[in-house]
């Protein structure tokens, strides 16, 4: 195993515990920096950038609605959308402690819902809001938030589900990509499951979700060996209390902060006993980073569009909000030429990882997305540099070009711009080695 | 709009890029553009060759109501509300019937190139579609494999150039092999900056001595990509904007029919359509979603029965289970099991292949199923891609009698 050295650590720990590195992050030491990502201070940059009201939703054409009334509802809720995703990514970019967005960022590719079923930015928002309220918390928290979201019983149909005739989709995704992993539960806990899930319901014009006491079946089920009227919450306690969800959760923390590998043995057991019975994730990310894995160079992962994105607006001091709008939609069109775009996860297992984001397809997108932030970047550091490679890779937080990459860099490093855009998609940056 | 539909053959085979022994020397496992027109140019496509062509239904289609068994009233009864009619929908005889989108299939069972193949599952079906499709998509479902069926049929083909491209986002893991991954390819245009610019990108492709797993992967994505202009750049001009946008499963299947019309030695392609996990309102949603396959697949089968190479095609339709019999209460249908897999092309033995599922003879709920997946695969793999299939599904020896005419 080769270990990173400190600089190299630090700049790790910016990756995947935030969006990457912003220019004199990487002078700080590796314990200093985790207290500051792991810490729980106030954050004016998030604070500045306070969650949009999108307005009400457009009013439902009826069921004789022509097709322009229709369309016109459905433009209104596309440019809602689109303003919600302005939004997070320039909340990423300004945030200070930028923990919270990359958890946040985290929990919303796990409990993975998409703007494209749900049909409601105001809804997908508020999930949004409760990821981030317990993005560092507790998952018992989070997931009996999660398990009564409106957008979540849109999304995977929870509103249907009533008494008599339930709807399984909620309560096998709950076990099976939430909670517990594949294997840990049978088919006959999902039919119970879906019966303690049943009562719910959510519509896209109002803010909570709802309890119908009528429609909820109050009768014994018997999931996973244990009998009783389970509700949402208690079947939510039910599920968190086996022994496999822990070690569950743990394993999907370390798959996108750590490595596709999994963790050995002996560090799941010490992931596991730090995330303890009050399933705390902030010191469970703590034990992440004590792993000897952590550091290990060998543990490298691919970045995600967003997350290459996000990190790439901090490091060059972009801010979405201050862009045209059309410069904006440039930017949304380009994370969905790269593949990625929040709010739309292609289904309820949330975005791929690893190679998935390094095909033919998405290495174009890349490049026009790094032109377009290069156009607005903050470079007037890397004009004045005399070395301006090197003075580059200080502004990302590259701790070290390849001599590939330094060739490449320099057959542009006369125009700063241009250096920006190909610094940008460098395989040292697409990359968190 | 496509890149391909102006890439002919002599673009082809004077296209040099990087020898397919340096792709390789630079640490290749995922096969690149270089290598496959090294390959086009040294072994191009035999008219005679069969090309298999795999479109994904992601989220698990409501098979009872794509082959509609719309005369037996156990299905009515079941799904009251979500139940088609027998007027409704289009009769292949049998008491069954296509769904109402599907006119162009229809029209292709007509001509006799479509098959039905009914009630294909595996046993002991899991009902969670991540579980299940990887089942499909390995053909393994007893234990979890790291390869996919036609990833392992690449491994199995060697150093033969005849390859697989997706022409999906993302690659989906049937085409993983242990040594060998498919190509991707994008569906929009392919435009790169010139200059200094472009020739310090192009630089970022160079690859590195000891630089680890995912930069080195990095690096050749860059290479692959450049390669790819290079061949394609040409006929990349946008010109999208000037026609109307197509569905996205139509302009996958568009880069398809141009690239097997212009002889490339591809003998797989990957496309899919997502959107079939619907569980409530669930008749509107699939219709609409049927009737864009149908758009998409039946001009696509059209176009290449009027060429010898297109005739070679054959196309493989699947999702990776069906549904429930019984309708659940908000209209939609809960995960289930085995469904009807379409396959079609000009040699292919139309109607109707393996018993339709018993509606009343059911396990737990969930049709039985009667045809074994990886039976069709292995025709597949025999009869379209002439490869044993004993390698590419070790163990299992049933095929799909009477598929191919």
């Amino acid at each position: 195993m080769v270990v990173l050295s400190e600089r190299a650590a630090v700049r790790r720990l910016h990756d995947r515990l935030g969006f990457g590195p912003r220019p004199g992050d990487l002078d700080r030491g590796f314990a200093e920096t985790r207290d500051r990502l792991l810490g729980t201070g106030p954050d004016a940059g998030a604070a500045a950038t306070p969650m949009p009201d999108l307005g009400p939703p457009p009013d439902k054409p009826g069921k004789n609605a022509d097709q322009a009334a229709k369309q016109q509802a459905n433009k209104q809720v596309q440019a809602q959308a689109a303003q919600a995703v302005g939004w997070w990514l320039d909340r990423m970019a300004a945030a200070d402690v930028a923990s919270v967005e990359r958890l946040t960022w985290f929990w919303h590719g796990h409990f993975a819902t998409s703007e494209q079923k749900v049909r409601s930015p105001r809804l997908m928002l508020a999930q949004n809001r409760t990821q981030r309220d317990h993005a560092l918390g507790s998952f018992t928290d989070l997931a009996h938030a999660m398990v009564v979201d409106p957008a979540m019983l849109l999304w995977l149909d929870g509103t249907g589900n009533k008494a008599g005739k339930p709807n399984e989709n909620l309560a096998r995704e709950f076990m099976e990509l939430f909670t517990l992993g594949v294997g840990h539960y049978t088919e006959d806990d999902v039919r119970e499951a879906a019966r303690a899930l049943t009562g719910w319901s959510a519509k896209r014009d109002t803010d909570g979700a709802q309890m119908v006491p009528k429609r909820h079946d109050d009768g014994v089920k018997k999931i996973l060996g244990a009998s009783g009227d389970f509700d949402a919450q208690s079947f939510t306690d039910l599920v968190l209390g086996r022994p496999e969800s822990a070690a569950f959760v743990a394993g999907r923390v370390w798959f996108r902060l750590v490595s596709a590998t999994p963790p050995p043995a002996d560090a799941l057991a010490r992931l596991v006993a730090a995330y303890g019975s009050r399933r705390d994730v902030r010191a469970l990310l703590r034990a992440v980073t004590d792993e000897p894995a952590f550091r290990d160079s060998a543990t490298s992962l691919v970045k995600q569009p967003v997350e290459w994105l996000a990190g790439l607006l901090r490091a060059l001091g972009v801010r979405p909000a201050k862009l045209d709008d059309k410069t904006r939609a440039q930017l949304l069109a380009g994370l969905r030429g790269m593949g990625q775009v929040p709010f739309e996860p292609p289904s309820v297992g949330g975005w791929a990882a690893g190679g998935a984001w390094l095909t033919t397809s998405a290495g174009v997108a890349r490049l026009h997305v790094a032109q377009l932030v290069a156009t607005h970047a903050d470079l007037g550091a890397v004009t004045k540099a005399r070395d301006k490679v090197a003075a580059i890779g200080d502004l990302l937080g590259v701790d070290a070009w390849s001599d590939r990459t330094r060739a490449a860099l320099a057959g542009v490093a006369g125009t700063v711009r241009q250096l920006s855009t190909v610094a940008a998609c460098a395989p040292e940056y697409a990359v968190s080695g | 709009m496509t890149i391909v539909q102006q890439v002919n053959r002599r673009r082809f085979l004077t296209a040099t890029g990087v020898t397919a022994a340096a792709a390789l020397a630079a640490g290749a496992t995922q096969v690149d553009w270089g290598h496959l027109m090294t390959a086009a140019g040294e072994n191009p496509l035999d008219p005679g060759a069969g090309v298999l062509v795999v479109v994904t239904l992601y989220g698990g289609n409501d098979g009872l109501n794509t082959v509609v068994p719309a005369g037996d009233p156990a299905y009515r009864n079941a799904r009251s509300e979500l139940a088609y009619q027998p007027e409704e929908v289009l009769d292949l005889g049998e008491g069954l019937g296509l769904n109402p989108g599907m006119k162009g299939f229809k029209s292709l069972w007509d001509g006799g190139q479509l098959a039905v193949l009914r009630g294909v599952g595996y046993p002991k079906p899991d009902h969670s579609h991540f579980r299940s499709m990887a089942i499909w998509q390995t053909a393994s479902p007893e234990t979890a494999v790291p390869t996919g069926w036609l990833g392992r049929w690449l491994d199995a083909t060697g150093d033969d150039p005849l390859r697989a491209v997706s022409v999906d986002p993302v690659l989906p893991p049937m085409l993983a092999g242990e040594r060998t991954a498919a190509a991707s390819l994008p569906v929009g245009g392919l435009k790169l900056p010139d200059g200094a610019l472009g020739k310090a990108f192009e630089g970022l492709g160079t690859a590195q001595a000891g630089e680890g797993f995912w930069q080195a992967r990095a690096a050749r994505s860059v290479n692959d990509l450049h390669r790819a202009v290079r061949t394609l750049g040409p006929s990349t001009t946008d010109k999208g904007k000037t026609q109307p946008r197509k569905g996205e499963l139509a302009a996958q299947l568009d880069v398809v029919a141009g690239l097997v019309e212009a002889g490339v030695p591809s003998r797989v392609y990957s496309v899919s359509l997502g959107g079939f996990d619907t569980h409530a309102d669930e008749r509107g949603t699939q219709q609409r979603l049927l009737t864009e396959l149908d758009g998409a697949l039946t001009p696509f089968a059209q176009r290449l029965a009027k060429s010898d190479r297109g005739k070679q095609a054959t196309v493989l339709v699947y999702s990776e289970f069906g549904r429930r019999v019984t309708a659940n209460a908000s209209q939609g249908t809960d995960h289930g099991t085995a469904g009807p897999v379409f396959v079609l092309g000009s040699k292919v033995k139309g109607g109707f292949h393996g018993a339709e599922p018993s509606l009343t003879d059911l396990d737990d709920g969930d049709l039985k199923l009667t045809t074994d997946f990886r039976d069709v695969y292995a025709s597949l793999v025999e009869d379209v891609l002439g490869t044993d299939a004993g390698q590419i599904l070790p163990g299992h020896s049933g095929r799909m009698d009477g598929l191919f005419a």
